[in-house]
């Protein structure tokens, strides 16, 4: 078992307020992932489950028992921290065997978890070395090895993958998935980078200011954002905004501001009735944009002009001016096209999101 | 290094450091070789022919011979080694525990309490002996190895403890919350990983509060009278100097011997020694 709840979660230091009642109930087996820029509150509310960090106010539960007292020793988790933190004076071997040796377990079934765990990791003939010797990704297996032979009930894991290089992260985040089919532990993870968030995740919170914005699952936060927040953070590349005024003509509601002005779906305009003469931001991510052709009549339309063009392979990102503003599309690599092309866009209707231009609730 | 035309390597590199190794290492060759002339070169007028003082073509042992045989030197190279080691013990142990204690306990004051510490290290000497010196008569402990062996920690100390607290902050502080989780107490955790982790910083520490005491004269000289209590650098002093009269062979070979022992310490240990001073610890 593993369930992790959390209730009420305050943390200050001093006069700063860093995570602002946090309130999360984390399943048995589940994969949750913390995401948000740095200076967020995700590693404080990680360091708060592990007990390396008191709670100001609030409850912590694991499996139902509050442990806000327990030592970190007591609360049966295990941790991997961003840059490792294997004991450099220790082989391999000991590094692993470490947590068992300090919780009194015999030799032989010390041997048995060690060897069993750097056979899962592939890791097995590094156990002589010392962490010195290896490389950056066989560091990281050493710590991952460290966390799984104690069998915790849950795994913290604090940005483990953000000292690796690009191809490498891609690797071991694949790997951590698949650790995670088999071991079948609750991990709380917790990372900057939203692709990590989405690849990694059974839900995600995303979180702001000490603040959760939303959890969902991952498509749930892509698809539904809460709010402008959640919007602009997940997805890469970013969601495009536009702040317009809503204005009612011919019974049909437009948005409009200097350079654009379209024509809102039936759909948008039904939860923008109550908006009308006032601000509201406008969201459409680049792949729900698409070159207008006679088909897309219907669609929302504006006109653009190419600034830069960026050839992905996989598919081509266009910088458009749009009025004042600026707008990414991503279009089919098939595409030709060039710098100042003059373009009329087309929204996909039923894409298209609506932030209150004051609080950025999603309308 | 230095790029370009070798004359540049020249003038900026080896010249330079051959005249510094020159000025490091004259007051050693001097010593050596004062040491093992004999008399008869060593009190030749300046002006007499064949006046060479940097040279003999007839080396001896007298010198160290009469400090064997006409002087406590032995006995004073075992009182030096024992109060050195005593003393140097006690203070690392102290010294480990309240490095550690103000570095990684977040207790209130623990700021000021270092620098307070430091401060006492500041006291001069001179002026500390004149209380202790009451405190050493109050407790009987005049002319006894002991009257050192409490003394010297008391600016060994505030040493290791300074020397200690800057090198477990370099100790990154994971490793301590790692052992935790993994299910060591925070005693446990010290032990078992800070301690280890910091062996440099501690030899290093170990060497310098040993060479402070070895070397330490004014507390020696005050504290200790009988001449088979004294240590080797007021042994050699008070014994070798007589009113206005220096025996300069043997006082060369006695300091010569004295160093020797530092010597070995630095040199068995110079790997660490080094490492500590950079600080090489990798998580």
């Amino acid at each position: 078992m593993g369930q992790v709840v959390l209730k009420g979660i305050n943390k200050f230091y001093d006069s700063v307020h860093a995570v602002k009642d946090v309130n999360l109930q984390i399943r048995d087996k589940e994969f949750v992932v913390f995401v948000g820029p740095s200076g967020c509150g995700k590693t404080t509310t990680l360091r708060m489950i592990a007990g390396l960090e008191a709670i100001s106010s609030g409850d912590i539960s694991i499996d139902g028992n509050v442990v806000n007292e327990l030592a970190p020793m007591d609360r049966d988790i295990a941790m991997v921290f961003q840059n490792y933190a294997l004991y450099p004076h220790m082989s391999v071997y000991d590094n692993m065997a470490f947590g068992l040796k300090m919780r009194k377990f015999e030799k032989p079934a010390i041997d048995q978890r060690v060897r069993e765990a750097a056979d899962i990791l592939g890791i097995g003939e590094l156990l002589k070395r010392k962490p010195r010797q290896l490389s950056g990704g066989q560091r990281q297996r050493v710590a991952l090895g460290r966390a799984i032979v104690r069998h915790p009930r849950v795994f913290l894991f604090d940005e483990p993958l953000s000292n690796l290089d690009a191809k490498l992260r891609v690797q071991m985040r694949v790997e951590l998935k698949k650790l995670h089919l088999r071991l079948g532990t609750t991990a709380i993870y917790v990372t900057h980078d939203q692709v990590e968030a989405m690849t990694l995740g059974d839900r995600v919170v995303v979180m702001k200011d000490g603040v959760v914005q939303q959890v969902g699952e991952p498509l749930e936060l892509y698809n539904q954002p809460a709010n402008k927040f959640v919007a602009g953070f997940i997805g890469s590349p970013a969601m495009n905004f536009a702040a317009v005024t809503v204005t009612e003509a011919n019974g049909s509601l437009i948005a409009e501001n200097s350079g654009l002005r379209i024509k809102l779906p039936d759909e948008t305009a039904q939860r923008l009735r109550g908006h009308i003469g006032h601000e509201v931001t406008l969201g459409v991510r680049p792949e729900d944009l698409t070159v207008a052709s006679t088909a897309d009549r219907d669609h929302p339309c504006f006109d653009a002009v190419i600034e830069v063009v960026e050839q992905l392979g996989s598919e081509i990102l266009l910088d458009m001016k749009v009025g004042e503003g600026v707008m990414v599309a991503s279009v089919e690599p098939t595409m030709r096209v060039k710098v100042r092309d003059k373009l009329r866009v087309a929204m996909r209707p039923s894409r298209l999101h609506v932030f209150d231009a004051k609080t950025e609730a999603a309308i | 290094m230095i790029e370009g035309a070798r004359w540049r390597k020249w003038v900026f590199f080896y010249v330079p450091m051959a005249l510094f190794l020159l000025f490091l290492l004259f007051p050693f060759y001097w010593m050596v070789i004062t040491s093992v002339r004999p008399d008869g070169e060593l009190y030749r007028p300046w002006n007499s022919i064949n006046y060479n003082p940097f040279w003999t073509w007839k080396p001896t042992w007298d010198h160290v011979r009469y400090l064997f045989d006409q002087t406590l030197f032995a006995t004073w190279l075992w009182n030096t080694t024992f109060i050195a080691i005593v003393s140097t013990a006690i203070s690392l142990v102290c010294g480990v525990f309240a490095g550690y204690a103000l570095s990684r306990l977040n207790f209130p004051f623990a700021g000021s309490l270092g620098t307070g510490i430091f401060i006492t290290y500041l006291v001069p000497q001179t002026l500390l002996f004149i209380p202790l010196a009451e405190i050493i008569r109050n407790y009987r402990l005049g002319d006894t190895p002991w009257s050192l062996i409490l003394t010297y920690p008391t600016f060994l100390i505030p040493f290791c403890t300074w020397l200690m607290m800057g090198y477990f902050k370099a100790v990154p502080k994971e490793l301590e919350e790692c052992a935790r989780i993994d299910g060591a107490s925070r005693w446990q955790a010290m032990l078992y990983i800070v301690i280890p982790v910091a062996i440099p910083g501690i030899l290093s520490a170990g060497i310098f509060a040993f060479t402070l005491s070895w070397n330490e004269f004014i507390y020696a000289l005050v504290f200790l009278s009988s001449p088979g209590q004294k240590t080797v650098p007021v042994g050699v002093t008070s014994e070798l100097i007589r009113g206005d009269v220096f025996f300069w062979g043997p006082l060369m070979a006695g300091a010569l011997l004295g160093s020797i022992p530092v010597a070995i310490a630095y040199s068995f240990f110079v790997e660490h020694y080094v490492a500590g001073l950079t600080g090489s610890v990798k998580g």
